[in-house]
């Protein structure tokens, strides 16, 4: 088990690395910081002498270290645009993000489950075959025109729901900034989450069906029915269980599937998360703020990767956790 | 003359072949298959012919009278009888513009597919036949690689060369960075099934066979076992044209991929979107059926290739 757990560490290690120094060439490459403090008019031998004092001549390597060193403190630089630093810019924004994949997880659970063990247990019902054509409609639709497709139906035609922005926001605990307390937050929660879960919804319905099904053929759930226990207590306690395990490493995969897809669905609501300020960032060339994107984002899909992964060796117990090859 | 008919009987030639085998039987029967497969080719064939049946050209600026934007389709009240699908805001005939953007679309996919296959069936016969540590380090890659998603790394990599080279230059590459971006990060996908499908055949008593007679190592993988790995690459395939058309739409749409001037159908749904609160629906909706229309044909046309080519379920 520690082996395991070293290896995962290990490569988490190595690929946060990697996002780091991909970051920060771009910030290397991606304009003149020098410009963006001191403007044009400079002469050039201050500029020079300002570059020297700056560090920005130093060899590659010697500049990277003193980028890491800084990054790990939390300083990733000042956005140019907000004049602040720009990890307190992203973490400003990080609440609303997470909220809406929080919104859209809770619909996914919610919906794919009883759908995908109700498609299993009765293949031939029409609602089945209902769900399995419209959930390869739904594989087939991209998420813009979904939200696209709700703002028009529930916010234009029906005047229903709000087809942009958070509402209103509480503050908790100083940081905070959440808008599920409220009913007007909670309204604006609905489409983006709807949205960003419809996404994932197909998939997991027909995922959970499938597993579930190869499950029901699998010998001990043959001596189940032997045995005569219930039908409830071999769907929901014997079968069910087996059938979460590949869905929790595809669902462990889709997070950062989802945080993608937070950057379409925050544009098309405007919503103010990361996603949006992270596009907004790139039309003003705010490199600082595409750093800190960057490397918030990456920390994101490796903590929770290497997660999911330590999750599944915990309860699979057919994992191998030696890692022998 | 007589010895090649008795060689034709003995050896039936690739039609002969294609027409007795198990994969164009089920096409037969399946009509979900054949009408899919009928939309695709209708697809291919006016987007391969956009620019001879399009009533204008859209990419011609003196075609293009601003007076004439927003028209609706002609069988509206204020449509007119020109534009039978309506202009957009720029004063563009719709039909026009779709015929050419589904070009633009179809061709970005069939490209960053092409390459996706490339990379990935060089490095998965790679890995899956030299085995060993280039297996274990070419599978770690595509296993971090995957675990970032498409989308993802698009928006990023395409964000930071817009940064960087100006929305300008970027426009004018725009099409090579959407194939290059989209083929690139795909490539896992072809490789972890063309190594699996790799181990499986490597351990078969041909490729001994082949290797006792002295073929080389390029040969035996290239000639002898890819030809036998066909199968699941043909059904990945599909299902990854349908993702990186979506994928091209998604990163058009957000303003880094197509420019609204040589649109694809994304970057026509996302011009239309600012107008959709006035009323002009159909420049957004009437491209927005067209693409879903064609992924839709795409993903059903895989769904039907996995059932009937999938080793676990038939073995012939």
């Amino acid at each position: 088990m520690i082996a395991f757990f070293v290896k995962r560490f290990f490569q988490a290690v190595v690929v946060m690395f990697v996002i780091s120094l991909i970051s920060f060439s771009i910030q290397d490459n991606l304009g003149d910081p020098l410009r963006e403090l001191v403007g044009q008019a400079v002469s050039e031998e201050e500029r020079q002498a300002l570059r020297e004092e700056m560090g920005l001549n130093d060899p590659f390597l010697v500049q990277y270290v003193r980028f890491a060193k800084k990054a790990v403190q939390g300083d990733l630089g000042n956005s140019y645009f907000f004049k602040k630093p720009a990890f307190e810019v992203i973490m400003k924004k990080l609440p609303a993000t997470l909220e809406l994949v929080f919104g859209a997880t809770i619909i996914i659970v919610l919906f794919s489950v009883p759908i995908g063990v109700y498609s299993a247990i009765n293949p031939q019902s029409w609602f089945s075959k209902t769900v399995m054509g419209l959930s390869i409609v739904g594989i087939s639709i991209p998420v813009f025109l979904t939200a696209i497709g709700l703002i028009y139906l529930f916010a234009i035609e029906l005047g229903w729901l709000p087809s942009y922005g958070r509402g209103d926001t509480t503050n908790v605990m100083g940081f905070w900034e959440t808008g599920l307390l409220s009913a007007d937050g909670l309204k604006h929660l609905i489409l983006p989450s709807f949205t960003l879960a419809s996404i994932m919804l197909p998939l997991f319905i027909r995922l959970i069906r499938a597993e579930m099904m190869e499950v029901l053929q699998s010998e001990y759930v043959k001596f189940a029915w032997a045995k005569g226990i219930s039908p409830r207590r071999i769907y929901f306690l014997h079968a069910l269980k087996n059938t979460m395990l590949p869905v929790i490493t595809v669902g462990g995969v889709q997070i950062g599937t989802m945080v993608a897809y937070t950057i379409l669905t925050e544009t098309v609501f405007q919503w103010p998360g990361m996603g949006f300020l992270f596009l907004e960032a790139v039309n003003r060339v705010d490199t600082p703020l595409i750093v800190a994107y960057l490397i918030v984002v990456g920390a994101i899909f490796v903590v929770t990767n290497t997660l999911v992964d330590l999750i599944y060796g915990l309860v699979n117990p057919t994992v191998n956790l030696a890692g022998k090859k | 003359m007589a010895e090649s008919t008795q060689n034709m009987e003995q050896h039936p030639t690739a039609l002969q072949r294609f027409k007795a085998s198990h994969f164009w039987h089920s096409f037969k029967i399946d009509r979900v298959a054949q009408f899919s497969f009928l939309i695709f080719l209708t697809y291919a064939i006016l987007a391969i012919s956009a620019s001879f049946i399009a009533p204008f050209d859209p990419y011609d600026a003196s075609q293009i009278d601003i007076m004439n934007s927003e028209i609706p389709p002609s069988w509206q009240e204020e449509g007119e009888e020109d534009f039978i699908l309506g202009t957009d805001a720029q004063g563009r005939d719709m039909l026009s513009t779709i015929l050419y953007g589904t070009r633009v679309s179809l061709m970005i996919g069939l490209c960053a597919v092409a390459l996706q296959a490339l990379l990935g069936i060089v490095i998965g016969l790679t890995a899956g036949y030299i085995g060993g540590r280039v297996d274990s380090f070419l599978m770690r890659i595509a296993d971090i690689q995957l675990s970032f998603s498409t989308l993802m790394v698009a928006i990023i990599v395409l964000a930071v060369f817009q940064a960087t080279f100006g929305t300008e230059l970027y426009q004018q590459l725009a099409m090579i960075m959407l194939i290059l971006v989209i083929g690139i990060a795909e490539w896992p996908q072809y490789a972890r099934t063309i190594r699996a499908s790799v181990l499986a055949e490597k351990k078969k008593e041909y490729v001994d066979a082949a290797r006792v007679m002295g073929f080389g190592r390029l040969r035996i993988m290239f000639r002898h076992i890819l030809p036998n790995t066909l199968s699941p690459i043909l059904v990945i395939s599909t299902v990854q044209i349908a993702n990186a058309i979506i994928s091209e739409a998604s990163l058009s749409f957000l303003g880094l991929g197509m420019p609204v001037s040589q649109p694809s159908l994304g970057s026509l749904i996302s011009s239309g979107f600012e107008y959709i609160f006035s009323g002009a629906w159909w420049i957004t909706v009437i491209p927005g059926v067209v693409l879903i229309v064609l992924v839709l044909v795409m993903n059903l046309l895989g769904d039907w290739m996995r059932d009937v080519l999938n080793p676990k379920l038939y073995k012939g």
